[in-house]
């Protein structure tokens, strides 16, 4: 949508430094682009300038007989336009979809850099804009108002050169009219802004009733509301209704009011032009060439104000483009990397192979296995300064272990799992992994180690194996297979109509949450991760189904240390540990039985599920 | 075709937008009658050397171009009531076919889709028509007037219009109907660029989790140049226009010149005409321009009007039946042989062969698993879907044959993906009882349990709650839902797993506020086996089937499935 943005960029030398990287890849097209323009621009001047020698030399002269050479010298500038002109146009198309290109593919890349921070601040639709809205108006400025400004600009002087050749005391008048012209065109400018904000303002609030209204469509059958929000509606599009009409009355009068005004300079011209060839002030043959340029004088005008809100608007949605690349991406600082080694007769040694056993390979090359001993040290975290989530954790997992979140929502045990794969940094205080500070190990390393199943579970447009190896990229079939079948998704799958190659509609909409949940399980079991840490990840699976998981996830668990969070008491029975938190403390900590011989918080929970039976 | 459908929409604004178009043709006719009086100016005045006669023509003109101005000022104005019209028009008229939808319509369609085709579709639209009105009108009236003109000036000079115009006609309907294919199919892959962003944005923890960064970056690596080679190919085509244009408009001043020359020398043309003549190119070509743009500009709003029309053609699935029962006499259910599928077309039956009997002011509790179609039996009682075959009873009377919005009133239900609205607390609430006072409010929040968090609020009643109830946690969400349908003082309540985010204590609670409603028949859909244990009935739902009815009692004795629910349920009680 090309709206009327009303956003003038607000930084421009830096956005057009960023925009000029980009067009500068493309120098040599963009200067035969800018040349070609130019020639095309000037033929069409010199083409109508040709009127006044066609006319007092070519055909006044030799009773006619050169008229030949004149018009040929008029079709030669011509065709050599209309050439540029098709050699420009197809140029700029190129080149403007290659640097759109260029943009689209930098911009993901980098906003995929950025820290989660970002992403949770930041609403979806707001990045998706950038996309869509910003890149289009870029786009659509690149195909049509680059070329389009540079020949009218100098169609627009050239014109008034031309006009001062031929006759400098008629271009007196004429520049006032100009004058006027851009006058009232940048009055006129300024005034409809206000308008069009105005209906911006109404729109956005009108966009965010329907949003609202359409989602909970189903609430409003349900409660009879339908004629009360039909009036809630009918108020506001009457609203919107008369702000557009505001709006498009006024910039629709900008048209008019400007060619009337190039046809009152048309007219004064014309008189006094026809006066002044009487008194023998000027000959008919200029006259003639001079009607045609000044009416032809008006076009650049409208022309160059139209381009340039066009290409105000570029700007603006290319400083948001350049503003969202500039952020810092997340930091990454750490060296340590995680390789596959091979171990023979206790020696380790590294191996580009996937082995399915892992060491810590640090700066200077020495080795260490991986052993999954994690560590919280008097962790202190909040997501914005002076409003800290986790205060003073201290809790430790040893290899193999498996150590349980349980607490109100908001007691923060997502945040700790969000701290140890570094979707977040601590505070305060540190967190270790196998002897090593998470910071000095490469993210993506860290990542690699610790398999995670989110509290919301997303499926990517592919086949329902393609999701299952998003874990594990090279995964055979028969790893799909036997990771789905670990997750228990193997017999709801075989039952889809085309199994595993049946196709995961828009995010899974065609599976239920559970099968969503058992799929991102499976997605876990395929990349067979040192780590594990579920969120709350059985939450959408009735019990049954859990209980039927629970089998497979224990194979899973085998060997590895596993941090899970969850609501139901029943799955977190079996840890090692169980943390229970509240407001961001550990209150409680201990095994299933020691929790219950303290009778504190957990015990209430505990038989707060118990106690009606 | 969608155009045409759509187009109808201009609706009550249809004289504002003929008058538009009639002060536009008027605007072009004074402006191209101006080279007309121009040429009189050179041939009649200067040749005279008639000064008053100059002066007579020039305030000639002065009039045309007040005049042009008059009407381009009414014109805007019109023009602005007719397409801003049509817009407000045709959002009303999705809006108010989106209200009469029934659940199984607002299926069809995804939320998201839903709000575009109400905002940037009708947006499209409305600018297509208003940026298109001025050009589609102006453009045959000019191009009609301007050879009309330079014919009257000069008949044989004007013929090179003749040849002309058609060559350029010609080129440029062929570079349309060219490039109309191809804007599907720019469409198309900007979509897929779309959806792959938009997939890569909400699954961003997945990617970062899983180290994918360079996996995405591959994938839209191709997606991307799929759209860059097709919108180069479509805007080259495009921008052959311009020097199609411009060749032939090139091709007819220079032919003008020619001939124009020829007949001066042999005294059949006067200097005036010919420049007269050459004025009008520029203007006569450039209509066929306007005329390409606007057909351009369409043909990139064909999509928008199709995802319109197909909110407009949705036929709403339930019908209100002739002479609807207006009450509901008591809280009974009853399903008899009910089997149900969401589509006509759909192979298996979602819900098949179910049979239950409900009395008024009973409990019930419904457990099973994941997809066995538990929500869908509920959503059958208030009449959300039509049965496929069978029927649903209440208060005796099949469901359809009640008025629609009677039956809604007598049965409530707390949906299991619910919403609030941006707005107070009271508000909210107020949805469930237009006129209820602070004091029924409170009374329906205290039985949610809502009134403990309420009451903590500064606000109270007043807080405000967000777009779409931002403001609170998901557990006073579900509270002030309940709460809203309780005021409704339903016959029948449904709780479609409704408290899933309150702590088992805090049910526990609500549920024994329930208890002091007696005539109300309750329904409840758990996962906890303790939310329902208490009910004068549980039916265990499996598949689409009614796997067995009873008590706790009855079903923990003969019910393997409902044992097996228990004992995961209740394992740590047993060791105790």
């Amino acid at each position: 949508m090309k709206q009327w943005s009303g956003k003038k960029p607000q930084n421009l030398k830096k956005t057009l430094g960023a925009l000029g990287a980009y067009l500068g890849r493309h120098k040599l097209m963009l200067l035969a682009v800018a040349v070609l323009v130019t020639i095309s621009a000037v033929a069409n001047l010199l083409g109508t300038f040709m009127i006044k020698p066609v006319v007092n030399v070519f055909i006044a002269q030799d009773g006619g007989a050169r008229l030949i050479t004149g018009v040929l010298i008029t079709a030669a500038i011509y065709f050599a336009g209309a050439l540029s002109a098709l050699g420009y146009t197809q140029i700029m198309v190129n080149v403007a979809q290659r640097i759109i290109y260029d943009i689209r593919r930098d911009l993901l890349s980098h906003v995929q850099k950025l820290p989660l921070k970002y992403f949770d601040t930041t609403k979806t639709g707001d990045v998706m804009s950038l996309f869509t809205n910003d890149v289009d108006t870029i786009s659509d400025a690149l195909n049509n108002s680059f070329a389009t400004l540079i020949q009218n600009a100098i169609q627009a002087v050239g014109t008034l050169i031309l006009l001062f050749v031929l006759n400098w005391k008629l271009s007196i008048v004429v520049a006032v009219c100009y004058f006027a012209m851009i006058m009232y065109i940048r009055y006129s400018g300024k005034k409809s802004k206000m308008y069009f904000n105005r209906q911006q303002n109404i729109l956005g609030e009108m966009d965010g009733y329907i949003e609202e209204m359409i989602n909970g469509q189903k609430v409003i059958k349900v409660f009879n509301h339908e004629e009360e929000n039909l009036s809630g509606f009918k108020e506001r599009c009457e609203q919107l209704r008369r702000a557009g009409t505001g709006a498009n009355t006024y910039a629709d009068t900008m048209l008019p009011a400007v060619v009337t005004l190039s046809y009152i300079n048309y007219a004064i011209v014309a008189v006094l032009g026809g006066i002044m060839a009487i008194r023998g002030q000027t000959d008919i043959g200029s006259l003639a060439s001079y009607l045609v340029f000044v009416r032809q004088s008006a076009m650049p005008i409208n022309q160059v104000t139209q381009q340039s809100n066009f290409i105000l608007s570029a700007l603006a949605g290319a400083e948001r483009i350049f503003e969202t690349m500039q952020r810092e991406p997340e930091v990454d600082d750490g060296t340590i990397q995680l390789v596959n080694v091979t171990e023979k007769d206790g020696e380790i040694t590294e191996s580009g192979k996937k082995t399915g056993r892992w060491a810590w390979k640090e700066e200077n090359g020495s080795l260490t296995p991986l052993r999954g001993d994690v560590r919280l040290k008097n962790v202190t975290f909040g997501y914005s300064p002076g409003h800290t989530i986790l205060h003073d954790i201290s809790l430790y997992a040893k290899p193999g272990q498996k150590i349980a979140f349980v607490g109100a929502t908001g007691a923060g045990k997502t945040t700790i799992t969000n701290l140890i794969n570094r979707f977040y940094d601590v505070t305060d205080g540190q967190i270790v992994f196998d002897g090593n500070d998470v910071r000095d190990i490469k993210k993506d390393s860290l990542r690699r180690s610790l398999g995670i199943v989110l509290q919301d579970t997303h499926l990517f447009n592919g086949t329902i194996a393609d999701n299952i190896r998003f874990g594990k990229l090279d995964a055979t079939m028969d790893e799909v297979i036997a990771a789905a079948k670990t997750a228990n998704a193997h017999s709801f799958i075989r039952r889809l109509p085309k199994g595993y190659d049946t196709m995961v509609l828009s995010d899974g909409a065609n599976l239920s949450q559970g099968q969503r949940q058992l799929l991102a399980i499976a997605r876990v079991a395929v990349e067979d991760p040192p780590v594990l840490i579920l969120d709350e990840a059985t939450s959408s699976i009735d019990t049954r189904t859990e209980a039927l998981i629970e089998k497979g996830m224990d194979r899973l668990m085998e060997g590895r240390t596993v941090f899970v969070i969850a609501h139901r008491l029943s799955t977190v029975r079996n840890a090692n540990a169980i943390m229970v938190m509240d407001n961001g403390r550990i209150v409680e900590r201990g095994d299933h039985d020691e929790l219950l011989a303290q009778k504190g918080l957990y015990y209430k929970l505990y038989t707060g599920l118990f106690e009606l039976s | 075709m969608a155009l045409k459908k759509i187009a109808k929409y201009i609706g009550g604004y249809k004289r504002e937008f003929i008058i538009a178009v009639i002060f536009v043709i008027i605007e072009t006719a004074l402006e191209l009658s101006i080279p007309f009086v121009m040429s009189d100016i050179i041939d009649v005045g200067i040749k005279n050397r008639d000064i008053d006669f100059i002066l007579s023509r020039g305030i000639i003109m002065g009039i045309c171009a007040v005049l042009a101005l008059v009407t381009g000022l009414l014109y805007a104005r019109f023009s602005a009531i007719a397409s801003n019209g049509f817009g407000a028009n045709l959002r009303m008229a999705e809006y108010e076919k989106i209200q009469k939808f029934s659940f199984a319509n607002l299926d069809k369609f995804e939320t998201a889709s839903m709000v575009t085709r109400m905002t940037t579709d009708v947006t499209v639209l409305q600018r297509a028509l208003q940026t298109g009105l001025r050009p589609i009108a102006r453009s045959p009236a000019a191009l009609v007037m301007g050879v009309a003109m330079s014919a009257f000036l000069n008949f044989r000079l004007a013929l090179v219009f003749f040849v002309c115009v058609p060559a350029l006609g010609t080129v440029l309907y062929f570079v349309l109907r060219a490039v109309a294919p191809m804007f599907s199919r720019l469409q198309r892959a900007m979509d897929r660029v779309n959806s792959a962003i938009q997939e890569n944005l909400t699954a961003i923890r997945a990617v970062k989790a899983f180290v994918r960064e360079d996996y995405e970056e591959e994938k839209f690596e191709s997606v991307n140049a799929e759209l860059m080679t097709t919108s180069k190919k479509t805007f080259r085509l495009v921008a052959l226009n311009l020097p199609a244009f411009q060749f032939i408009m090139y091709t007819a001043t220079v032919l003008i010149m020619w001939f124009g020359g020829k007949l001066i020398i042999t005294g059949g043309l006067q200097v005036g005409e010919l420049t007269g003549v050459l004025s009008y190119v520029l203007q006569v070509m450039n209509t066929l321009m306007m005329i390409a743009n606007v057909i351009l500009q369409l043909t990139r709003s064909i999509a928008s009007a199709r995802r319109v029309c197909e909110i407009l053609d949705e036929e709403p699935e339930l019908k209100d039946c002739q002479n609807p029962v207006n009450t509901v006499s008591d809280g009974s259910i009853e399903f008899r042989n009910v089997s149900f599928k969401y589509s006509a077309g759909a192979e298996e039956y979602v819900l098949s062969d179910v049979n239950l009997k409900i009395k008024p002011g009973e409990t019930v509790g419904i457990l099973g698993g994941t997809g066995a179609a538990k929500t869908t039996l509920v959503q059958l009682i208030p009449r959300l879907y039509d049965v496929t075959d069978g029927a649903v009873y209440v208060g005796g009377h099949d469901v359809r044959e009640y008025d629609m919005a009677a039956l809604r009133d007598a049965v409530g239900i707390v949906l299991q993906k619910n919403v609030l609205f941006s707005g107070t607390v009271r508000d909210n609430l107020r949805w469930g009882d237009k006129t209820a006072d602070d004091d029924t409010l409170w009374e329906a929040c205290r039985t949610a349990c809502a009134d403990e968090f309420l009451e903590k609020m500064p606000n109270g009643l007043d807080t405000d709650l967000g777009q779409g109830g931002v403001n609170i946690s998901g557990g006073q969400k579900q509270r002030l839902c309940i709460a809203r349908t309780l005021l409704k003082r339903p016959k029948i309540i449904i709780f479609d797993d409704s408290t899933s985010a309150v702590d088992t204590a805090t049910e526990a609670k609500i549920r024994a506020g329930l208890a002091k409603l007696p005539d109300m028949t309750k329904i409840i859909i758990a996962q906890r086996i303790t939310s329902v244990m208490d009910t004068d009935q549980i039916i265990i739902i499996d598949e689409g089937k009614v796997h067995a009815v009873g008590t706790h009692e009855t079903l923990l004795k003969s019910d393997p499935i409902y044992q097996e629910i228990y004992q995961t349920q209740m394992r740590g009680g047993d060791e105790k």
